[in-house]
């Protein structure tokens, strides 16, 4: 299967090569884990002066991945993209991966609609971010954390 | 607590189980197969339900749990009560037949009083009768966990179960264990069973398209219903992912959104999820997706004597091991529940004649293995049994085969919540030993861990089980622990739960940097190397040939 699966936007060269640029960071070695407070200060460059709303997008994750080196998400986010109300852009924040920012997709309004969907790797049990960046400078959230765990022992 | 409604129906369950009602509940007069079948029938639309079989095709003895601990939204709700809590909550009395059937005190004193609970054979008479007083209303649905937990079972591969499950005449089915038998078989059997084997939430890892159907509409009464089947969430990570390295699982809750929008639209007025989320995720379920009617629940083993109401949704919990057949009636008017009557009907096998056609059929799948079945292997001396939150005696028995014949410091044992009890001076036979061990990944191996790696797995463990949020718990109970004891604080979060860890040898705390001799059983990891555990099990009863297990407090609970 491949790491760049993107299912609804059609994607420029240019974004496959973010997304696979994206996962392909992570074999480097860098072992240590973000902190969360690194991932606050990506999302703080992200928005900028605004403040992240949790509103209008919708972030779809296991509760527990079934294997962490593959999980898969979709962002869908509540908007018209029309040339006056679009998303610009969605990013993805693995709090505690060694680098936390995972995706971006640029959208624009010729997508029809912002939902995406991509797989990605979690180096341990963490709180995941979808950020959408709206074109009138708006800035909506959503997070839920995944845990990788050790399995046995159910039922 | 119950509502009024909700105790009438309760006390009316159990007064057909004990002629006479509450008064005479202490009463331990003769009850007929009559009694237990006593419903008055509401509406146009009859479910029959059963959950977690475990393969079990005879009668036999299963304990209720001493200890049941619901976190977070859960605590001091059912299922999360037992003994007298339970009693109480649901107007029963103690020493009586429900009090057997419900829950675990004076379980070996009941057990002698009311005999053996199970045998498909006593449930096919049950199904049988209903179905000729509700024809054309009936629905028979298995919440799943039927093809796997026996020695017949696992010598057929699960195939056993599909021919009693057809003979029962089973409407649709949904799965967890039947998993363990790995993609193809478990697509085989499928193929053969006749019926539909419904599981929404099963994908394909490559493509994310469905494995299995989702739906299956019936016409029952007049009244369209949706069936919808939803597998195991954690079937991957609490079983082996390399015996299903193709299917994805996960709870995928905007999905069965999804199916219920989808079932309504196409007309459905009653929606059925057939589940194996376990109670806890199925509450919260309830709460979440909207348009379920009724949640007909497994895999945590719950017996429920009451149809529990969460908003507009009923949810069953059907006990287990063939202990119970549930009746649900429904009067579904304008695409809703108009009117409900419900009854958890004990399957006493000293009560309910067995259907003869499925006897011959269960006769036949034992013949083949009636030695091995019934060669006894010694005597229990205690109340041997599992099901509990943080220990049971069966497993200490096992822990402590592990320990003698693994020749290891520390032992580690699954809390899995099927196995059948034996009461104090019943023989141990092989089939009571598979009952407890009989999986498709049996190796007993011998690992060097240390003190840190085994707080780790206790750590884990517990937060599978005692996560606040449903959906991040795994439904099985704590890993039973040998050589060793600790204290655990269920309220605590990942990581704080686990404390004062000590090797029961020496008295000395586990050292996080030492390394210890484990030994233990049913890794999820390909390849794991040992002897399979029933027959380390069956290799010590045999040298013991009398066996006692104590009651041991190897776990102290804090905090709760």
């Amino acid at each position: 299967m491949s790491e760049t699966e993107f299912r609804q936007p059609t994607l420029s060269r240019r974004h496959i090569l973010l997304g696979t640029a994206a996962v392909g960071l992570m074999a480097l070695p860098r072992w240590a884990a973000a902190t969360p407070a690194e991932a606050e200060a990506v999302v703080a460059k992200l928005a900028g002066s605004a403040k992240p709303a949790a509103s209008r997008i919708a972030l779809q994750l296991p509760q527990i991945a079934e294997n962490g080196n593959s999980v898969q998400f979709s962002v869908s986010v509540d908007s018209p993209m029309t040339e006056t109300d679009y998303v610009k852009s969605i990013h993805i924040i693995a709090d505690q991966n060694p680098y936390p920012e995972v995706a971006t997709f640029y959208l624009s309004p010729a997508n029809g609609k912002a939902e995406v969907t991509m797989r990605m790797r979690l180096a341990k049990t963490q709180n995941v971010r979808a950020i959408a960046l709206m074109s009138d400078g708006s800035v909506h959230q959503a997070q839920q954390e995944v845990k990788v765990t050790i399995g046995g022992c159910g039922g | 607590m119950l509502t009024r409604r909700d105790f009438l129906q309760v006390a009316a369950a159990t007064a057909a189980a004990l002629p006479g009602g509450l008064a005479r509940a202490a009463d331990n007069g003769a009850v007929t197969q009559d009694d237990l079948l006593a419903f008055k029938p509401v509406g146009q639309v009859t479910l029959l339900n059963f959950c977690d079989i475990h393969a079990q095709l005879v009668p036999l003895y299963y304990r209720e749990p001493a200890i049941n601990l619901g976190v977070g939204a859960a605590r001091g709700l059912p299922p999360h009560l037992t003994g007298k809590d339970f009693l109480t909550y649901f107007g029963l009395k103690a020493g009586t037949r429900a009090a057997y059937m419900f829950t675990c005190d004076d379980f070996t004193a009941l057990a002698r009083r009311y005999g053996r609970v199970g045998g498909v054979d006593r449930i096919a008479t049950l199904v049988k009768a209903i179905r000729a007083e509700r024809p054309g209303n009936t629905l028979l649905l298995d919440s799943g966990d039927t093809w796997q937990g026996s020695y017949t079972a696992l010598k057929a591969g699960g195939e056993d179960m599909v021919g009693v499950m057809r003979h029962l005449g089973v409407d649709a089915m949904t799965g967890h264990w039947e998993f363990t038998y790995g993609n193809d078989r478990v697509k085989e059997l499928a193929s053969k069973l006749g019926f539909p084997f419904l599981a929404s939430n099963v994908r394909d890892t490559e493509w994310d398209e469905e494995v299995f159907a989702h739906t299956a509409f019936f016409d029952r009464g007049g009244v369209k219903v949706a069936v919808i089947g939803q597998a195991f969430p954690y079937t991957p990570i609490a079983n082996p992912r390399w015996m299903i390295p193709t299917w994805s699982f996960g709870i995928r809750e905007s999905e069965m959104q999804q199916r219920v929008d989808a079932a309504r639209a196409a007309g459905a007025q009653l929606v059925v999820m057939l589940s194996h989320n376990g109670f806890d995720t199925d509450r919260k379920m309830a709460q979440q997706v909207k348009g379920i009617d009724v949640i007909l629940t497994g895999h945590t083993h719950d017996a429920i004597p009451a149809a529990i109401k969460v908003g507009s949704t009923l949810l069953v919990g059907a006990g287990s091991h063939g202990k119970f057949l549930a009746r649900l009636d429904l009067d579904v008017r304008d695409g809703k529940v108009a009117d409900y009557a419900f009854k958890l009907i004990p399957v006493l096998a000293d009560v309910i004649a067995p259907d003869q056609d499925m006897a011959a059929l269960v006769a036949n799948i034992r013949e083949p293995h009636k030695a091995e079945l019934g060669r006894v292997l010694g005597r229990a001396d205690s109340l041997l049994y599992r099901r509990d939150n943080l220990n049971g005696t069966f497993d200490d028995l096992i822990c402590d085969a592990l320990l003698q014949e693994r020749d290891a410091e520390i032992a580690l044992s699954p809390g899995f919540r099927w196995g059948a009890t034996l009461l104090p001076g019943q023989a141990i036979t092989l089939e009571d030993v598979y009952n407890q061990t009989a999986i498709t990944y049996p190796a007993a191996y011998r690992n060097a861990m240390t003190g840190k790696t085994l707080k780790e797995t206790l750590e884990g463990v517990a937060d599978n089980l005692f996560n606040p949020d449903p959906y991040y718990q795994q439904g099985g109970d704590m890993v039973r622990v040998g050589g060793m004891s600790y204290t655990i604080a269920p309220d605590q979060p990942l990581g704080k739960r686990i404390t004062d860890m000590r090797l029961t040898r020496t008295g000395k705390p586990i050292d996080p940097a030492k390394t210890y001799t484990v030994a233990g059983w049913a890794s999820v990891t390909k390849g794991t190397e040992g002897p399979p555990i029933w027959d380390v099990v069956t290799q010590y009863v045999a040298g013991k040939s009398v066996v006692t297990v104590p009651e041991r407090q190897r776990v102290k609970v804090v905090g709760i």
